[in-house]
């Protein structure tokens, strides 16, 4: 494990956590620019995401009195295990030195602890809402990983390794291979990528209506800098899924080597790619309705057969029975 | 010297059990001898364990037994990282006992039988471990199951206790005699019930393969895999609770230790089909383990069906082990085998410690139900404090130690790709989507049972009165806490310390899971995956004090106190939180065929005026349905029909014997 004393190694990967971590605000304000415009409503501003934050954190925080110390540490611990997540995903460039300290699986590990602590916040206060809101995520986030896994299954045996450098290496090695695996794949990401996300037709990042919601139940009591960290890894969570499609199934244009040029190559790339999936997405949360929660894992049952699927092609037309 | 200590861990354990004797006349005797000695026996078992784990293995005679068949006694590296488990285990019980037992000390309970039958089960588990014949284990086995039996019966003014406690019997001899069969038919091939012979026997495959299906069902059962798990549930919930930790955390294990030893070892030659069923039956009673234990809102249930969760979790590895063992990839067998054993170690750790905090719950709130609790965090912080470490590592979370070996076996099954069979190179994903699926499940059982049992508002006056446990109740809580973290965060160390084990069953290769230095888990090669869970917890401590100095150092903000507002309904009463019925419900209708329920909604009052609801639910185990209770009336048809036989006329008795001796003359003649 050479790459852990590459001083300039590490110093990059500093720079594009904190890239990862500054973004993922501007995404959701040019998804929400985005959903307005085919809405026909006239959007905020794209920094719209940083000034609410900001307000959030110059508030005073307020704490129920019946909360314990777990309520006011949670924020703080979903926060970093989403930032330790951000670090480990390649994002302008691969073989940098965080890549090793964690593979895709660890990855999922990572968001289920932030999950872990989030739902357990929500029980802390003794609200009905938050208990109900820690219910559905916790099913929901059950249903999702399976499927989850299972499509990665499907990549990592196709490159041989659960390290996304490596796998990402591996399909740039590879250039353009139609393969129906990976199709199905994506499919079934996509599809776990806006549950886990908690976006329509899961779940509404927007409402406040107690039959809807499910992340927003959870973090009810929350306020000032706590509700900030807690609405921020939920901004990072999003850029996270979104970053690991568009570098998986299209990772064209990533950095390989750490000169400035490829970097900045690096970063239009993954804006570009970033973008487009948000239209993607603004559009299907534009014609899709929220589906009611007991229809949620019909939804899940699809993206689990799409992985299913895609790892039955894999075995019988990749690889040959 | 490892057998010497192993021989003291023994003694004392024994030595604990006869000062329980005295226990009838002298109460104190069993905080003041029985616990310490069992806790040196624990210590001196661990140390031993240890010692044999990176040493030479050591066999020795022992002075009993038969004229034709001495016992014989034998600590390798398997042994002694069964021993070592043991032994930490029962060092940390022995400190959680006596204040734990403080409550039976002015009760009719009989404390003599705790401490004569705690020694004797201990004592008769590190034997089954360290046996080398057949007779010497069957011995062993038989004294861990029988004293388990009236640990299990020791409350048994109760009617439930003792059906439960006859259930385990019967379960535990049926198993009993599997083991044994199989045994019998591998001295047959070997000419011996030593080990060495059972070793050396070439076996034909389909002896082979009955032998292997025997200590499979006996092995099975006695460690709780579905349909066999029907005893645990009953036998874990009434016992004391440092005895359920034992028989979770430790006997499951002692079970599994016999599956390894007769299978990878004494049978040696595995075959694919072996181990398919294993990878199948394990991840079945994985699943079905986790999601009956959602249903559950007794605290010690729920607990013990979430043992058999992780029992599936440790099959489906060593499945997964066989398979490539069969398959000619003895490195990916033993990543498989290590991946099982190191489970083994850690479900033997937390289980253990989430048991000691029912424990210590129970004797605070006198109540075993989940929607009794509630807040407990606040009134017991040492305990919340470490069973919330309990269930992080459970809930196989990085970067605590039930996610590094559930990673491994996720890595092992990644592996499937090299076999030649395109049927399991998709079977295997699809078990470790299972195991996903239990662990995303897991994860959301243990959300439930911490949030509903530690967290919100107390539901009950008795959750609301609770008093701080003991000092030893929270040491031997703390204990285990950071041992399940330490080997989490360093667990390339410990599966270092666990190289010799593959060694010595049928010499596999050492995987070079650790070939990258102690930083690093690489399971089969760098290139293929790599977790560094020390730098892990560094990442996550940068980033908690990153932002924790950012937010609390510049401009010194207050949290400001307030009730917390609920639609203007008055105030916040304990009632308005959501239970753990209503926590599961989700799951209970997503997943519904599996379990058989009974739900029931009562209106209260007359038909214009409903003054009341009241909803009932019934949430059974369909193995009962489906295997225990046709069983159940077979054989008790079969005896109706033998009766007849029993007519109480003398002179039918008669002929009886007559018409036998005629038979029996006409077989020698």
């Amino acid at each position: 494990m050479a790459d852990l004393l590459n001083l300039q190694g590490w110093l990059l990967a500093l720079l594009q956590t904190a890239l990862f971590v500054t973004a993922a605000p501007l995404l959701v304000g040019w998804l929400r620019l985005l959903k307005a415009r085919l809405q026909n409503r006239r959007a905020p501003a794209l920094t719209q995401p940083y000034r609410d934050l900001a307000k959030l954190f110059r508030k005073e925080a307020i704490v129920a009195d019946t909360a314990s110390p777990l309520f006011r540490a949670a924020p703080y611990v979903v926060f970093s295990a989403t930032v330790v997540t951000a670090a480990v995903i390649p994002l302008l460039a691969v073989h940098l030195p965080t890549a090793i300290i964690a593979d895709v699986i660890v990855l999922v590990g990572f968001l289920g602890l932030a999950r872990f602590f989030l739902a357990l916040a929500g029980m802390d206060v003794g609200t009905a809402f938050g208990g109900m809101g820690s219910s559905r995520e916790m099913t929901i986030a059950s249903l999702a990983e399976p499927a989850m896994l299972m499509a990665i299954f499907t990549l990592t045996m196709t490159a041989q390794s659960t390290n996304i450098s490596h796998a990402i290496d591996f399909l740039l090695a590879q250039g353009v291979v139609l393969r129906p695996s990976f199709m199905f794949a994506l499919l079934a990401l996509l599809l776990v990528a806006v549950a886990e996300t908690g976006r329509v037709p899961v779940d509404n990042p927007t409402t406040h209506l107690e039959l809807t919601m499910v992340h927003e139940a959870m973090i009810l009591e929350y306020s000032g800098r706590h509700l900030a960290l807690m609405e921020w890894a939920a901004q990072l969570k999003l850029m996270i899924y979104g970053v690991l499609i568009a570098n998986i199934f299209s990772p064209w244009g990533i950095a390989q080597e750490s000169t400035p040029t490829a970097l900045l190559l690096g970063l239009g790339a993954i804006a570009g790619k970033l973008m487009l999936l948000c239209v993607v997405l603004a559009v299907s949360e534009t014609v899709l309705a929220k589906m009611r929660l007991f229809r949620v894992p019909g939804y899940l049952n699809l993206a689990f057969l799409f992985a299913l699927l895609g790892m039955l092609s894999h075995v019988i037309l990749e690889v040959g029975a | 010297m490892v057998l010497k200590l192993i021989a003291y861990a023994v003694a004392l354990s024994l030595l604990s059990g006869l000062a329980g004797l005295g226990t009838s006349r002298f109460r104190s005797l069993l905080k003041l001898v029985c616990f310490p000695l069992l806790g040196l026996s624990g210590l001196a078992a661990a140390a031993g364990g240890l010692l044999a784990l990176t040493g030479e293995p050591a066999t020795a005679q022992l002075p009993l037994g038969l004229p034709w068949l001495a016992w014989s006694v034998r600590i390798d590296a398997l042994a002694g990282f069964i021993l070592l488990l043991i032994g930490v285990v029962v060092f940390a019980v022995a400190v959680f006992g006596p204040g734990y037992t403080r409550e039976f000390l002015h009760g009719r309970h009989s404390l003599a039988a705790l401490g004569v039958f705690t020694g004797l089960f201990v004592a008769g588990m590190m034997l089954v471990v360290i046996a080398n014949d057949a007779f010497l284990f069957m011995v062993a086995w038989e004294l861990m199951s029988l004293s388990s039996y009236f640990l299990v019966a020791f409350q048994h003014e109760n009617a439930a206790n003792r059906r439960a406690a006859f259930l385990y019997l019967l379960m535990a001899h049926v198993g009993g005699l599997a083991i044994l069969l199989g045994y019998g038919v591998l001295a047959a091939f070997g000419g011996g019930f030593t080990f060495e012979a059972m070793r050396a026997a070439e076996l034909p495959p389909l002896w082979a393969g009955v032998a292997f299906a025997l200590a499979f069902f006996g092995f099975g059962m006695k460690a709780g895999l579905v349909p066999l798990h029907a005893w645990l549930p009953e036998a874990h919930p009434v016992a004391p609770s440092h005895i359920s930790a034992l028989m979770s955390g430790v006997m499951l294990k002692v079970a599994i230790y016999g599956f390894v030893r007769v299978t990878f070892d004494l049978i040696g030659t595995v075959q694919v089909d072996w181990g398919v069923i294993v990878l199948l039956v394990g991840s079945v009673s994985a699943l079905l383990g986790v999601l009956y234990a959602m249903q559950q809102t007794d605290i010690k249930r729920l607990l013990a069906y979430s043992s058999i969760e992780n029992i599936g979790v440790i099959f489906m590895a060593l499945g997964l082990a066989m398979i490539f063992l069969a398959a000619g990839q003895p490195l990916l067998g033993s990543l498989g085998l290590i991946a099982a054993l190191y489970h083994a170690l850690n479900h033997a750790l937390f289980k253990s410690l989430l048991f000691l905090g029912a424990g210590a719950v129970i004797q605070q709130t006198h109540q075993h139900s989940l929607e009794h609790m509630g807040g407990l965090l606040k009134r017991l912080p040492y305990t919340g404090t470490f069973f919330l470490v309990g269930c992080l590592s459970i809930a196989s979370l990085p970067p605590f130690n039930g996610f590094a070996s559930e990673w491994l076996t996720l890595q092992t099954a990644l592996q499937g790709v090299v076999l030649d069979s395109g049927v399991l190179r998709i079977i295997i994903p699809v078990t470790a989507a299972m195991l996903a699926l239990t662990a995303a499940l897991g994860a959301m059982l243990f959300v439930r049972l911490y949030g509903i049992a530690f967290l919100g508002q107390p539901r009950t006056r008795q959750a609301r009165q609770a008093h701080l446990p003991s000092f030893g109740m929270r040491t031997a809580q703390a204990l285990l806490a950071v041992l399940c973290l330490l080997l989490g965060v360093l667990p390339a160390l410990s599966i270092d310390v666990m190289g010799a084990i593959p060694q010595v069953l049928g010499g596999l290769p050492e995987p070079g899971i650790t070939g990258q230095g102690w930083l690093w888990l690489t399971p089969v090669s760098a290139a293929t995956a790599s977790y560094s869970a020390p730098l892990v917890l560094l990442g996550l401590g940068i980033a908690w004090g990153l932002f924790y100095l950012l937010l609390h150092g510049r401009n010194h903000q207050r949290v400001r106190r307030i009730h917390p507002w609920d639609c203007g309904f008055g105030p916040l009463s304990p009632r308005m939180q959501y239970t753990a019925t209503a926590f599961a419900q989700p799951v209970r209708r997503i997943f519904q065929p599996v379990w058989l329920l009974d739900e029931k909604i009562e209106r209260l009052g007359d038909d214009r005026r409903v003054s009341g609801l009241r909803h009932q639910l019934q949430v059974g185990d369909r193995s009962w349905k489906l295997l225990y209770e046709p069983i159940g009336r077979w054989v008790l048809g079969a005896a109706r029909n033998i009766a007849r036989l029993q007519g109480g006329n003398v002179r039918t008795y008669l002929s009886y014997s007559f018409f036998t001796l005629i038979f029996l003359l006409w077989l020698i003649s």
